[in-house]
């Protein structure tokens, strides 16, 4: 192999891979060593399809040669898909043992779009059961390690994907972000993570958590392959309600478009700079503030004052939207089945309590007494109505600013274990990424730096509603200017 | 002052709901785990939300509805092919009661 | 003490859309089991519902024809309960705001119109069926019926009488039909009635405990149900017990019914709106266009033939009875038939030749042109009541028209004056002593000659040329 293609970019990869200058099944060797290389330490992927991935790069190849057929965006560009998106192809478990061995018998939108836009899937990737998680620790599969230090945890619920590609082991990687299950874990990984607005991409296909805050989103090294990934897999879906019918930019396109001119009002939440903010952390994302205000930015306090509440919020919905989504994995159409039941209460409670792991049982419960009779308004009704509040807030602070800028995760990746013991303190570490679920806004992670111990900080760009093109370019303005170049995890 | 919001009977209860088996030990931690969840997140009644609209949907859209057009269905091979246990016809569970 | 009962009803009606209330599959779940499935509506990971727009109109239709307001905006929720027939194990329903709701039907018992409140009609999905007896101790689950649309319909506790329910299912079934919404088969569980049932001492404002009759295949099991569960109630309050608030079977072999133990130990639906589907806004806009597509309901319709049409109330009700029927009554009358030789035709002869051949009027052979023809040629005096009567019967087995039928076979009635004075003369010379029998008095032999005329004619003779004819010769 005369040249790694591991450490290129997407828009490198398919430019290369288009104009014939490369053969995209090298790329994939490249990425499969890569796997090989690094995998043993990072486990990242639950599954790895080498013989697939290098399939489909031959017939990418003879579609390139053939020269009939336009080449997509993606072409020949690695793509690993958190075990929680439905494949045709291997498994889908959502990291749990109810679904071990489950093959879907169909495709997820985002991944049909990936397909047609020639990305190469090369396996999938470790997560927190069902997503629900914030370090990868609840896997029933296996524990995946942050690139950076591999005692520490790579954040979650999308740990697999942050690390995968901070390793390098893929280009680009799907994730789904409920809470903050793209940005959290690549804050910890260093690499960009990106929630859209709700209702911007299909979440057919997508294992329900939390259906009215669930998000498919990209990681990848950098902005512009965000971006990319975004126009493909983006845009309505008539097997999704939610999702919108709105006119979906070639964002990378846009992004180079408009960078030049770009004016901004930064604004910053006077509730996300408090003592329970990491002294380093904080000092890194107020470095990032003044690279931007030197491109021109103007810096505006705002102030999101129910910021308190929403923690208490989104435990409400997400595990009230949860007990009944999860009710469905009962041991009768598939997945696991606890045998030798007496009766088929029986069944299903076994079942259940067998397949499901401590923390998904602990939400299903909190989900199944929030809504339970008596407690409906108390808790589920004033969690929605906090969580308009929540989004007001927003609105309010989007009259100063285009966009809110702060950290993504108040510390940087924790030990193995450190907050395993104590589930509420592990909730409570979600604090700047939730407010932007319950609101339906998009996000973005940005690295923004290392800090004394070598561990990556995110920081986190919120933009307006549907907005995705101001919020990308505004992050991809910082991170050309970031001056600061932290290179690629030490693995070797 | 800690106190359990959630008693042992009321896990058990929410757990019969949820079709979920919990042994004594188990009953306890989460018990105790729901007890400190619920009483963090009662901090919402600190807040007045008396002319606050609930958010039921995250973007505000209605009437998305589809054309009653029939489309082919799976093969029956394949909703059959995940299930634990089935006879090539019908999905199998332990024999329902009437009266379950 | 008299006693009275308070019954109020709920329908639950299988909508006749094609596809599946939430994803593309056919509704035709009498296929072999689990082929008409995908996963949606088996409940696979990661899919999401998509609402059938023809299940919301034909909803609307009901609500508007059970006089309800259609709500401006209305949201789906999830009923929260496990069981093998329901693969989300959540019911995609409506809970606080139905579709449709505050309506009303007007019933006519024993000559008097009562109105039934309709509390609400709502949007729901049907469940799986099981199978109990696979043997070796497992149950089987088909999913075909999994999705297919539901409306259920709840009425207020207005009703009072067992012969009420009857007649107010009888009403509502006959509106589904009319606006061609449900197949409305009991017996195949597209139409299900399930009525809640309490009794009270008389000219009380207050309602007992009531239980709820589940599971009923037929209105007549509805309505024996019903009688046998007030009488039990009246007999435990009497005897100084208590009626306990529960869901009971009906066993239409014993003919009783019986304690059925709750599917969820607890009901607590834990109802919540469905995150997954957007709520629903129905326009003025959109409640006109489903009004465009209403047929007359059969009350309207019902008063309109008695007006139009000079019918009494009771041809009105039989020939109202179906949309078909009346349809096909009006088809009749429209091609110039008179209303109520029609109305006689349709009613008496073709229902008898239908009845006696097994056959229902849709799938009827002869058609409204066929009956105004033969109306139109009995008028006319080409051919006689009773030829006609028989012509139906060959219309029906040839599908030839009658006037195709009266050509071929001759049928044509003879009205030729000389022709029949011919044969009256020979009949009457060949019988001698019964002509003098008749001149001395006894009038009943005039019968006896008619008989053997229009057995020489084949009935073909002009019946009143006949009697004519006979009596001025019996008389000469």
């Amino acid at each position: 192999m005369s040249e790694y293609w591991w450490g290129r970019s997407a828009s490198e990869i398919s430019e290369y891979v288009k104009n014939k200058e490369i053969s995209p099944v090298e790329v994939v060797q490249s990425f499969l060593d890569r796997i090989q290389q690094v995998d043993t330490k990072i486990d990242a992927f639950t599954q790895i399809w080498s013989d697939y991935a290098l399939q489909q790069a031959r017939s990418l190849e003879e579609k390139i040669v053939k020269g009939k057929s336009p080449v997509g965006p993606l072409a020949g560009v690695p793509v690993s898909i958190k075990e929680v998106i439905c494949t045709q192809r291997g498994f889908t478990t959502c990291a749990s043992k109810i679904l071990a061995g489950y093959r879907s018998p169909y495709d997820a939108t985002v991944v049909e779009r990936l397909l047609n836009a020639d990305a190469i899937l090369i396996g999938k990737v470790n997560m927190d059961e069902f997503a629900m998680g914030s370090s990868t620790e609840n896997s029933s599969i296996k524990l995946t390690r942050n690139p950076w230090n591999l005692e520490c945890v790579p954040g979650g619920s999308s740990g697999g994907s942050a690390a995968s590609v901070s390793a390098e082991e893929c280009v680009i990687s799907l994730g789904s972000d409920t809470g903050g299950s793209v940005r959290q874990p690549a804050s910890f990984c260093g690499c960009v993570g990106l929630k859209p607005t709700y209702g911007r991409v299909s979440r057919y296909g997508l294992v329900a958590f939390a259906s009215s805050l669930d998000q498919i989103g990209p990681l990848s090294k950098n902005v512009m392959d965000s971006a990319t990934t975004l126009s493909v897999i983006g845009g309505r879906d008539p097997r999704d309600t939610t999702s919108v019918d709105m006119p979906l930019p070639d964002y990378s396109e846009r992004i180079r478009k408009n960078v030049d001119t770009i004016s901004m009002r930064i604004g910053l939440p006077k509730e996300y700079f408090t003592e329970d903010l990491n002294e380093e952390v904080k000092e890194l994302i107020m470095k990032a503030v003044r690279i931007l205000e030197k491109q021109g930015a103007e810096i505006v306090e705002v102030s999101l004052p129910h910021t308190e509440f929403a923690v208490a919020t989104y435990y409400i919905i997400c595990t009230a939207e949860a007990s009944a989504n999860l009710a469905r994995f009962d041991g009768v159409r598939y997945g696991f089945r606890h045998v030798d039941s007496k009766n088929i209460i029986e069944m299903y409670k076994c079942t259940r309590s067998e397949g499901f792991g401590p923390e998904v049982q602990r939400r299903i419960l909190l989900g199944t007494y929030v809504l339970s009779s008596g407690y409906y308004d108390a808790y589920y009704l004033k969690a929605q109505k906090v969580r308009k509040l929540i989004t007001q807030d927003f609105e309010e602070a989007f009259q100063k600013c285009d966009v809110i800028v702060g950290p993504t995760s108040p510390t940087p990746a924790f030990r193995f274990g450190e907050k395993t013991q104590n589930p509420l303190e592990m909730y409570l570490s979600d604090i700047y990424t939730i407010s932007v679920n319950l609101s339906a806004l998009p996000a973005i992670s940005v690295p923004c730096g290392l800090t004394q111990s070598g561990l990556p900080v995110g920081l986190q760009f919120i933009g307006k509603h549907f907005d995705e093109e101001y919020l990308l370019t505004v992050a991809y303005l910082y991170e050309i200017n970031r001056g600061q170049e932290f290179g690629n995890p030490p693995l070797e | 002052m800690i106190r359990s919001k959630i008693s042992r009977d009321e896990i058990y209860h929410i757990a019969d709901l949820a079709y979920l088996h919990l042994d004594t030990e188990q009953a306890e931690k989460l018990a105790a785990d729901l007890s400190e969840i619920i009483g963090y997140v009662e901090k919402l009644n600190e807040l007045s939300t008396d002319n606050v609209e609930p958010m039921m949907h995250a973007v505000p859209m209605e009437n998305i509805l589809r054309e009653d057009k029939v489309r082919p269905s799976i093969t029956k091979e394949e909703s059959l092919r995940c299930a634990p246990l089935h006879d090539g016809e019908y999905f199998l569970v332990p024999k329902i009661l009437e009266v379950d | 003490m008299e006693f009275e009962s308070v019954i109020g009803m709920e329908v639950h009606v299988e909508i006749n859309t094609r596809s599946k209330a939430f994803c593309s599959c056919s509704t035709n779940f009498h296929a072999p089991p689990n082929t008409q499935v995908c996963p949606v509506c088996l409940g696979m990971p990661g899919v999401l519902p998509v609402l059938n727009r023809e299940f919301v109109n034909k909803a609307i239709a009901v609500g508007l024809a059970l006089n309800c307001s259609i709500a401006k905006w209305s949201k789906m929720d999830r009923k929260n309960y496990f069981y093998p027939d329901l693969p989300k194990n959540y019911q995609i329903s409506q809970y606080d705001l139905p579709l449709c709701y505050d309506g009303y039907m007007n019933i006519e018992v024993k000559g008097k119109t009562k109105r039934v409140r309709v509390l609400r009609a709502h949007l729901e999905e049907d469940t799986a069926r099981n199978t109990h007896d696979l043997g070796g101790g497992y149950s089987g689950i088909d999913f075909n019926r999994s999705g297919v649309p539901l409306l259920e319909i709840v009425t207020y506790p207005d009703l009072r009488s067992s012969e009420e329910v009857f007649v107010f299912l009888t009403e509502l079934k006959q509106l589904l039909e009319y606006l061609e919404v449900s197949d409305c088969n009991m017996e195949e569980g597209s139409l299900r009635a399930e009525a809640n049932v309490s009794v009270r001492e008389e000219g009380s404002d207050l309602l007992g405990v009531k239980t709820e009759i589940k599971n009923v295949a037929s209105f007549s099991g509805v309505v024996k149900a019903i009688e046998y569960e007030v009488e039990r109630q009246i007999q435990i309050i009497q005897s100084g017990g208590k009626v306990v608030q529960e869901t009971r079977g009906w066993d239409p072999d014993r003919g009783i019914t019986f304690s059925q133990r709750h599917k969820e130990s607890a009901h607590d639906y834990r109802y919540f709106p469905e995150p997954d589907l957007v709520p629903l806004a129905v326009s003025e806009e959109w409640i006109q266009q489903v009004k465009q597509t209403m047929p007359e309901l059969p009350q309207t319709r019902r008063k309109r033939f008695q007006e139009e049409y000079g019918l009494s109330l009771y041809d009105a009700h039989v020939l109202t009875s179906t949309k078909i029927m009346a349809d096909y009554y009006e088809k009749t009358v429209q091609l110039g038939a008179d209303p109520k030789q029609s109305a006689n035709w349709i009613q008496v002869e073709l229902q008898s030749v239908l009845a006696y051949e097994n056959r229902s009027i849709e799938n009827s052979p002869v058609t409204p042109e066929h009956i105004a023809q033969l109306i139109s040629l009995v008028k006319d005096d080409v051919i006689s009541g009773k030829i006609a009567k028989e012509v139906l019967r060959k219309v029906f087995k040839t599908g030839k028209s009658p006037e195709e039928i009266i050509k071929e076979e001759g049928l044509v009635q003879i009205t030729d004056v000389e022709v029949i004075r011919a044969i009256v003369k020979r009949i009457v010379e060949k019988n001698p002593s019964q002509a003098e029998q008749y001149r001395s008095g006894k009038d009943k032999l005039f019968g006896f000659f008619v008989g053997l005329i229009m057995r020489e004619t084949q009935g073909k003779a002009n019946p009143k040329l006949v009697n004519d004819l006979l009596k001025e010769e019996l008389n000469k």
